[in-house]
């Protein structure tokens, strides 16, 4: 008897609970936490992500190598991958203990590994900063149509369809080819072409929330209209740009990599993900030296992926009548 | 219905107006010359620089060219190309077709594999296969496709040698379709993944939507197999938002074709496009982003006006 009724308390608890606007930071923070637990895959996404960060924050002590090589290596050309330290000669022919190059040596002989670590600075750092670009003019943007609707909201969502009836990729193709490509136009050009979900997004959640009480109330007091959109309306729209935000990393990685590859985006020497593909990709080197190609791939996938994987976890946890 | 057709044609036109306007001025405002693509700077006499200029059109002010360019557009004249003297819209259209026809396999391939598998994961909700199949979707829409590609390509045909790397035929002297066949399916694939990981989850999503409908129950309640509850009455109705998608994935295709084209030397107008960027080639950099803004256009408003001809729920206003 006793047991049943533990568990009914137990559901009760659990139906009751959702975020209220009393509770403290931590209190939320809990909730948020135990509904982002229940979905496997998005904790398994959060721990490689945090695992690709810590290599990409500590490569300098965990780098095996140096990342631009050193006259020591371009003796092995395109080496195979090693588990064990190995002596090997250097160019004046010296014996040389070499520490194990787990991914392989690239065409210069440099470590693949090493190389994809220093790479994760590059290409996490392009997402992160790409994203912020767009989500600070998709918010804008998606608030200002939404809030004042009719002709304005018109006009600033026909731009919208406009540059997204443009495909993204030509247009980032062309954009970058042109203006000279490096890390900063990279993480510029993503950003002001990838804002158009997240204006989408917030337009309809503003258009939603301006009729309900809480902007009356606020316009009755005396609230002005950009007090109203960036202190009242905004707050509560908030979740669905995160989980946007963090799908948007994702597609931003992904993009940043497919440029580099093309050669479009990061140059080198400066190691991406991207661009350690571009010389891998002739048949001759798949066959000769195939983990120059594997690798920096599976870097991006797993980072790509689990960012999806977070973002899908974190619909679950802050807005859960998003989740079908 | 008609007014509905027309007010669509009628909002597409300022908007693939509003597209050469962007892209026009992007190309043109941006610093570097393309003459300089055909004479080496250092060596270059100043007067030939100024033919070449003017024979290329490009010693007047850019709001010219673009009023120039935009009324030979729309007598259907794209202009030549800088770097092979070829009109732009021959060049295009000579590759159109091989673009499209690897579009429409692999669109082929991404339904049906996303129908079936969205219908099994809504009916056998949270079963293992479910589970399975939208980690299967998660996948697809995040592996980068030039990867993927790359990856198929050392598996397929370097280690198993069971198909060619690239390319559209082997056979030139006739069309030989399993030939045909073996050179798309990679590709296809490839181009397919991202849409048919979206299309399973939309899919899986529709059917859910549908199954709890009150029809379903009576059905059910009428005695009906399971079987014909699943396929005749709710399979059709959740078809219908599929029809929506085919807005979407064009855009998606345009874009996919150029990273997929150029790993598998497929023949299209994405791998003309990235040769053109590369090049500085005006003329066919314009054409191309137009021909394809276009296609996006007409398909989404296809779209939209199949699905308010299919669902009567849909108010066409």
């Amino acid at each position: 008897m006793a047991e049943i009724k533990l568990n009914n308390e137990n559901k009760s608890v659990e139906l009751a609970e959702s975020y209220e606007y009393s509770d403290t930071f931590s209190k939320k923070f809990q909730i948020f936490w135990r509904r982002f637990r229940k979905n496997k895959m998005a904790v398994i996404g959060l721990t490689i992500l945090i695992i690709l960060y810590s290599l990409a924050i500590f490569a300098p002590f965990i780098a095996p190598y140096d990342p631009a090589g050193t006259a020591d290596d371009i003796m092995y050309v395109d080496g195979p991958p090693t588990f064990r330290s190995y002596v090997g000669y250097n160019v004046n022919g010296e014996e040389v203990v070499f520490k194990p190059n787990f991914f392989g040596r690239d065409e210069l002989g440099r470590d693949v590994f090493s190389r994809c670590i220093y790479a994760g600075r590059i290409s996490l750092t392009v997402g992160f900063v790409s994203v912020s670009i767009y989500v600070l003019i998709g918010t804008v943007w998606g608030a200002i149509a939404g809030y004042y609707g009719g002709k304005v909201d018109n006009i600033m969502m026909r731009i919208v369809d406009a540059i997204m009836s443009i495909p993204t990729m030509m247009l980032l193709i062309t954009v970058m080819a042109i203006f000279k490509p490096n890390l900063y136009n990279v993480m510029i050009v993503i950003g002001l072409t990838g804002w158009t979900g997240i204006a989408r997004y917030v337009r309809a959640e503003f258009l939603s929330l301006k009729k309900r009480d809480f902007v009356e109330a606020a316009r009755c007091i005396g609230a002005s209209n950009t007090a109203i959109i960036f202190r009242h309306i905004l707050p509560n729209a908030i979740a669905p740009v995160i989980v946007a935000a963090t799908m948007g990393l994702a597609s931003a990685i992904l993009t940043e990599s497919t440029l580099s590859f093309f050669g479009l985006g990061v140059q080198p020497p400066t190691p991406s993900w991207g661009n350690m593909l571009t010389n891998a990709q002739e048949l001759e080197t798949m066959v000769s030296a195939p983990w120059k190609a594997f690798w920096p791939g599976l870097f991006i996938f797993l980072s790509v992926l689990s960012f999806n994987f977070v973002g899908d976890g974190l619909r679950d946890a802050l807005d859960p009548r998003l989740k079908q | 219905m008609l007014k509905y057709v027309v007010k669509r044609i009628l909002q597409a036109i300022p908007l693939l107006f509003i597209i050469s306007l962007i892209t026009f001025f992007i190309i043109n405002l941006a610093p570097g010359d393309p003459i300089y693509m055909f004479i080496n700077p250092e060596t270059a006499n100043p007067v030939d620089v100024e033919v070449i200029r003017k024979s290329l059109g490009l010693d007047k002010p850019i709001y010219i060219r673009y009023i120039l360019w935009l009324k030979n557009v729309i007598q259907g004249d794209f202009g030549k190309s800088f770097q092979h003297g070829r009109p732009v819209l021959e060049m295009i259209l000579e590759r159109l077709p091989n673009t499209i026809t690897l579009a429409i396999v692999s669109t082929i391939i991404s339904f049906l594999v996303s129908i079936p598998v969205g219908v099994y994961s809504a009916i056998k909700r949270n079963s293992i296969l479910d589970y399975m199949f939208s980690t299967f979707a998660f996948i697809g829409i995040s592996i980068p496709s030039f990867w993927f590609g790359l990856m198929l390509i050392l598996l397929f045909s370097l280690k198993l040698g069971w198909l060619p790397s690239g390319g559209m035929r082997a056979n030139f002297e006739e069309f030989d379709l399993i030939d045909r066949l073996r050179h798309i399916i990679l590709p296809a694939l490839v181009l397919g993944m991202a849409s048919m990981a979206s299309q399973m989850r939309q899919m899986r999503s529709a059917m859910l939507e549908v199954i709890r409908q009150d029809y379903i129950r009576t059905a059910r309640s009428k005695g009906l197999s399971e079987r014909v509850v699943i396929f005749k009455h709710a399979l059709r109705n959740a078809l219908l938002p599929i029809i929506t998608i085919i807005g979407f994935i064009i855009p998606w295709l345009v874009s996919g074709a150029v990273v997929t084209e150029t790993i598998f030397s497929w023949p299209g107008i994405g791998r003309l496009y990235i040769h053109a960027t590369f090049m500085r080639d005006y003329p066919v950099i314009m054409g191309v982003t137009i021909i394809s803004s276009v296609m996006v256009v007409v398909g989404s408003m296809v779209a939209d006006i199949l699905y308010a001809l299919v669902d009567p729920r849909i108010k066409y206003n």
